[in-house]
């Protein structure tokens, strides 16, 4: 019978196929459609966790996604997860799970102390205790903290596990609909079918492996889903979703929605988990249900107390008894159904607690012979590790008097799920009929239906959810495929059974703890203490007391512990209110959010059309942005290699690929005028045929890129950025075209990955470039620095452009980039004689930093044109942007940190990036730092540039390079920052 | 997440626009005094309420579009192209 408490069958298992599993190393046996809840139940197992705060023992409290107690570690293929709900978690075959925040075992907790140290442990206790002193917060208590606080721990597979074999265990999908519809009870079924037959696309998600919800725990509400199911799937404009749970609603339209994909992968040999679905509809139809509440009461949270709905799933779902002599204690009539079908299932009822005076379900019960006390209250529960009994206390007499139960299954009421209508902009409004809030949705999102607006008894839900659907359809019609007059209506459901209203009931005073929230162990006393220390607003009171902070969101006794507060201050519940509830409604695994996009596939790799000849010639490719750009054509580490390729280039010819720069095609009439304005230099007098450096700044006249742009005609401009911010600069360029300049007539093109481009450098260069340039005379006269022109190339049509980065005599050829392989290999070729060699980004690095060229490590936000020295560069006239924030007096001040070059005295030592400048007097008190370090190769020892305070006035002075990470601080020269041919005559050569 | 019906390729995701800024603090002329600056580029007010934003339409047509979003609801009430809010008086 697969356990001692398995009394029938259930709707969900299938007595045939048993399953093994194991929890705490106790090998079990389940049956196929249990949850691990539901067959610990059924092996009899009560304790399944300690609490988090007083590690006190714990059972299941529910039978679905807001249970509070029931988080088990489940040990498998995928590592070591913890946190993962028993209520809901499918058993299958070999599960392995295991208890969680206990040690050394279950039974036996060591830390079960904190029990009875609780009036030491108050809320706040953390803010209060640990204060001083203050080193001793991150050796000493936050470790012991970690270790006595806190659920499951998580931990990779042991052998590589599935993700090793299939890549990410998750994915994202996309979905479009006209209606989404979430839940698939009575309201959200009807719903559903009422929409589909309008002809509108609905997409039905619901949590559950099955439809109906709480139409499922009865006969004729199964035949009535069973026949509501066969007519969905006949509708080709609805799709089923089960085993999705929406998470999170975003607004306009979005949603997002967790699908368990376990058992469709396990069917496809896949180790994929999970699905992240994110919805895209124009209405929403909220069928959430409604979740039982707990009541606060001595003792509430002993295993054994369950609410009474859970126990009438694990008998209907899963043939489970979850006592053999249940007790109840309640308020409301819907609760009596779990007690009339235990009861009609043979098991000893000892009887029903009901805080009401009288009630119609009360009068039922007695007649089916179950004893029934009406006007009492539940003020204590016996027994340890399970209930072996309860006192309960006549509300009128006050006489207490003492019933011998194994379990006490309780109901509060029924709150409606909220969480996610409110999340799309519900408001809520009190209802004191239900004693709960209820939401109310603009009809230009949606809808909600049944009971998640407090609609309870199927027949009534059913009847909502489709009047709901008539109202989005009505609002729809315009985008509605064709009506399906075909479509069969179905069959009512039988009336529901007339209700006494409920009595609010949210706490009941006595001694010992009374939890309102078990996942956390926020009991009423502790949300008492903080409404006296002043945490009177529900928000605040949440953040002191961590009340509904949990994973559960404490959904069960949310409302209780508002009510709780309420109380405290003397005020009704409804104006204290619920706290917000936020994405995600239901715990995330981060592996579900990242999806396929993790490892090779975390961010998209853009690789240069060299790409193939560069790892061919043995380069190492650093990962710079997005592109994989070669490093250094050698596989060795260290500078070594690098220095080679550097003093090939001062020393003979070098050949580097610079295609990743940024270029933008800028032509039309007004395009010198709009250069003028978004650089801080002048471009309207560039000669065609010419390059200029230009200086971008942005309004705060700090320095945002550099780059060189050359005239190829009156009318277009080829401007170049950096690699870092060809995208930015492209941004800034458009949006100031159409923000500020729309008068002008002007058209930008990204075209950097039309063109390859590549430096030839050294003082070889000319030679090389002679030999495959044809029909263009290169002489210093005829093509000097900076000449831009269009020429073929190794017969290909391109570009040539007489620039530098390297301070050696250089020239940038540009050609389409399918071109790329062809004049790379002709100019190759045409350098052989010379011995050209390929250099990377390291050795260009090393030329630049002894050239004094800035790049990202000076440009780094917060220096202006003043500080690189590029003041004379700034126009006079004319509006640029930057222009009036350069000249504020801030930015001329003294103690300006200003580019500098650095040299160490002693040649034998090192600089460091990063390494403070100070003085040997004052080593304590920076005075600015170093951007970039190299081995120099023009001459002896390191080469460096930094940013220092008034640098430029401090040429010709020696301070210390201070790396205190490094335990260094050397002597350094204060130099200009061009330590390399500074008056340029090897460029102009 | 917000969905932007943008004028030119119809309603799309969030991620595909990037965020330029106030379009209710236009830059000011050329010649304006520093001041006027120093206000364009730090001051701005933060209101619960309509907001007029820049949104720069960077994986579609690359057309900037002035948004009116309501920043407490996140509610869009208008989107025209960069080019027809200037034409618009005020």
């Amino acid at each position: 019978m697969s356990g001692p408490a398995r009394i029938g069958a259930g709707s969900d298992t299938d007595a045939a196929a048993k399953l093994r599993f194991r929890f705490d190393d106790r090998p079990m046996q389940g049956l196929a459609g249990d949850t691990l809840a539901s067959a610990l139940l059924a092996n009899g197992v009560r304790v399944v966790a300690r609490s988090f705060k007083y590690h006190r023992p714990r059972g299941p409290l529910t039978c679905g996604p807001e249970e509070p107690n029931a988080l088990v570690d489940v040990i498998g293929a995928m590592g070591r997860e913890p946190n993962r709900l028993a209520t809901t978690l499918a058993l299958h075959e070999g599960l392995e799970a295991q208890s969680q925040n206990r040690w050394p075992s279950l039974r036996t907790d060591l830390l079960a102390v904190n029990d009875r140290l609780a009036r030491f442990l108050p809320a706040g206790f953390y803010y209060k205790t640990f204060m001083a002193p203050g080193w001793a917060w991150e050796r000493l208590y936050e470790p012991l903290i970690r270790r006595a606080a806190g659920f499951g721990r998580i931990a990779p597979p042991r052998h590589g596990g599935a993700n090793a074999h299939h890549g990410a265990c998750a994915e994202t999908v996309h979905d479009h609909c006209d209606v989404l519809v979430v839940g698939a009870g009575a309201a959200g079924l009807a719903g559903a079918h009422a929409l589909a037959v309008a002809g509108l696309r609905v997409l039905l998600v619901e949590q559950q492996p099955a439809f109906g919800g709480g139409a499922r725990l009865d006969a004729s509400g199964q035949a009535w889903c069973d026949s509501m199911c066969a007519a969905l799937r006949r509708f080709g404009n609805l799709r089923c979703l089960p085993g999705t749970t929406l998470v999170g609603a975003y607004g306009h339209g979005v949603y997002a929605a967790l699908q368990d994909s376990t058992s469709e992968a396990a069917a496809a040999g896949r180790g994929l988990r999970e699905r992240l679905r994110v919805i895209r509809a124009r209405r929403v139809l909220f069928a959430t249900g409604a979740v039982e509440r707990l009541v606060a009461f001595p003792g509430n949270d002993r295993p054994g107390v369950m609410l009474a709905g859970a126990a009438l799933n694990y008998l209907r779902r899963f043939g489970v008894a979850v006592g053999q002599r249940p007790a109840w204690f309640l308020n409301n009539d819907e609760a009596y159904e779990s007690a009339l079908a235990l009861h009609e299932a043979g098991v000893e009822c000892a009887g029903i607690i009901d805080a009401r005076t009288h009630s119609l379900a009360a009068e039922r019960a007695r007649t089916a012979g179950i004893a029934v006390h009406l006007g009492a209250v539940v003020d204590a529960v016996h027994g340890g590790n399970a209930v072996s009994g309860l006192r309960y206390r006549d509300l009128r007499g006050g006489e207490v008097r003492r019933l011998r139960a194994d379990c006490l299954l309780v109901s509060g009421g029924y709150s409606p799920s909220t969480a996610l209508a409110c999340q799309a902009g519900a408001s809520l409004q009190w209802q004191q009929r239900i004693a709960a809030f209820v939401p109310q949705l603009a009809p230009e999102t949606g809808q909600v239906a049944g009971a998640a607006r407090g609609v309870f008894g199927l027949a009534a839900a059913a009847l909502d959810g489709a009047g709901a659907a008539r109202r989005i359809a009505g609002q729809l019609q315009s985008i509605a495929g064709p009506a399906r007059t075909d479509a069969a209506p179905q069959p009512p459901l039988p009336p529901d059974p007339e209700a006494t209203d409920l009595v609010p009931l949210w706490e009941v005073a006595g001694r010992g703890k009374s939890f309102v929230d078990l996942q956390n162990d926020v009991t009423a006393d502790d949300v008492r203490l903080a409404a006296r220390e002043g945490y009177t607003h529900v928000e605040h009171m949440k953040r002191y007391t961590t009340h509904g902070m949990g994973a559960d969101q404490g959904r069960t006794g949310g409302l209780v512990g508002s009510a709780v507060l309420a109380d405290a201050l003397g005020v009704p519940v409804e104006q204290v209110g619920q706290s917000k509830p936020r994405p995600y409604a239901q715990p995330v695994p981060l592996a579900a959010l990242a999806g396929a996009e993790t490892g090779a596939h975390f961010k998209p790799k853009r690789r240069l059309p060299l790409h193939d000849w560069h790892e061919a010639a043995g380069a190492t490719f650093v990962s710079i942005g997005t592109w994989l750009r070669p490093l250094v054509y050698s596989a060795r580490k260290g500078w070594e290699p690098v220095l080679a390729e550097a003093r090939h280039v001062r020393g003979q010819v070098g050949i580097t690929d610079v295609s990743t720069l940024g270029k933008i095609d800028v032509q039309g009439a007004d395009a010198a005028r709009f250069l003028d304005f978004i650089y801080a230099n002048t471009f309207s007098t560039l000669p065609v045929g010419r390059a200029r450096y230009g200086l971008m700044l942005r309004e705060d006249a700090m320095v945002f890129d550099d780059g060189t742009t050359s005239r190829l005609g009156p009318n277009h401009f080829l401007v170049t950025t950096t690699t870092a911010n060809a995208t930015a600069v492209l941004e800034h360029m458009e949006f100031h075209l159409q923000a500020n300049c729309t008068r002008l007539d002007v058209h930008l093109t990204d075209v950097s990955e039309r063109w390859a481009q590549f430096a030839v450098a050294g003082p070889q260069a000319r030679a090389v470039l002679s030999a495959v340039a044809s029909g263009l005379d290169l002489s210093n006269a005829a093509f000097p620095f900076m000449a831009a022109a269009t020429a073929t190339i190794a017969g290909l049509p391109g570009r040539l452009f007489r620039i530098s980065f390297s301070g050696e005599l250089a020239y940038e050829i540009a050609v389409p980039a399918g071109a790329a392989t062809a004049v790379w290999s002709a100019l190759l070729e045409a350098g052989a004689p010379h011995g050209i060699r390929p250099y990377g980004l390291d050795a260009l690095n090393t030329l630049r930093i002894e050239k004094g060229h800035v790049t990202g490590a000076e440009l780094n936000g917060n220096t202006s044109a003043d500080d690189l020295g590029f003041q004379r560069l700034l126009k006079s006239d004319g509006d640029f942007i930057g222009r009036a924030l350069a000249r504020r007096p801030a930015l001329a001040a003294p103690g300006r940190l200003q580019l500098v070059g650095v040299r160490p005295v002693d040649p034998a030592r090192r600089l460091r990036n990063g390494a403070q400048l100070v003085t040997a007097t004052e080593p304590k008190l920076s005075l600015g730092y170093l951007t970039s370090a190299t081995p120099a190769v023009a001459f002896e020892g390191w080469a460096g540039l930094a940013l220092l305070a008034d640098g430029r006035a401090r040429i010709g002075e020696r301070l210390q390079a201070s790396s205190p990470v490094h335990g260094e601080s050397i002597e350094v020269s204060i130099v200009s920052p061009h330590m390399y041919d500074p008056e340029n005559r090897r460029v102009r050569g | 997440m917000l969905r932007i019906e943008c004028p030119w390729c119809g309603v799309r995701d969030e991620i595909e626009f990037r965020y330029r800024g106030d379009a209710g603090a236009p830059r000011p002329a050329g010649d304006a005094p520093a001041a006027e600056f120093i206000a364009h580029v730090y001051e701005r007010s933060n209101p619960r309420d309509w907001h007029a934003e820049w949104w720069l339409h960077v994986a579609g047509c690359r057309r900037l579009l002035r948004v009116e979003r309501h920043t407490l609801t996140h509610a869009i009430r208008s989107v025209v192209d960069a080019t027809d809010a200037r034409e618009e008086p005020g």
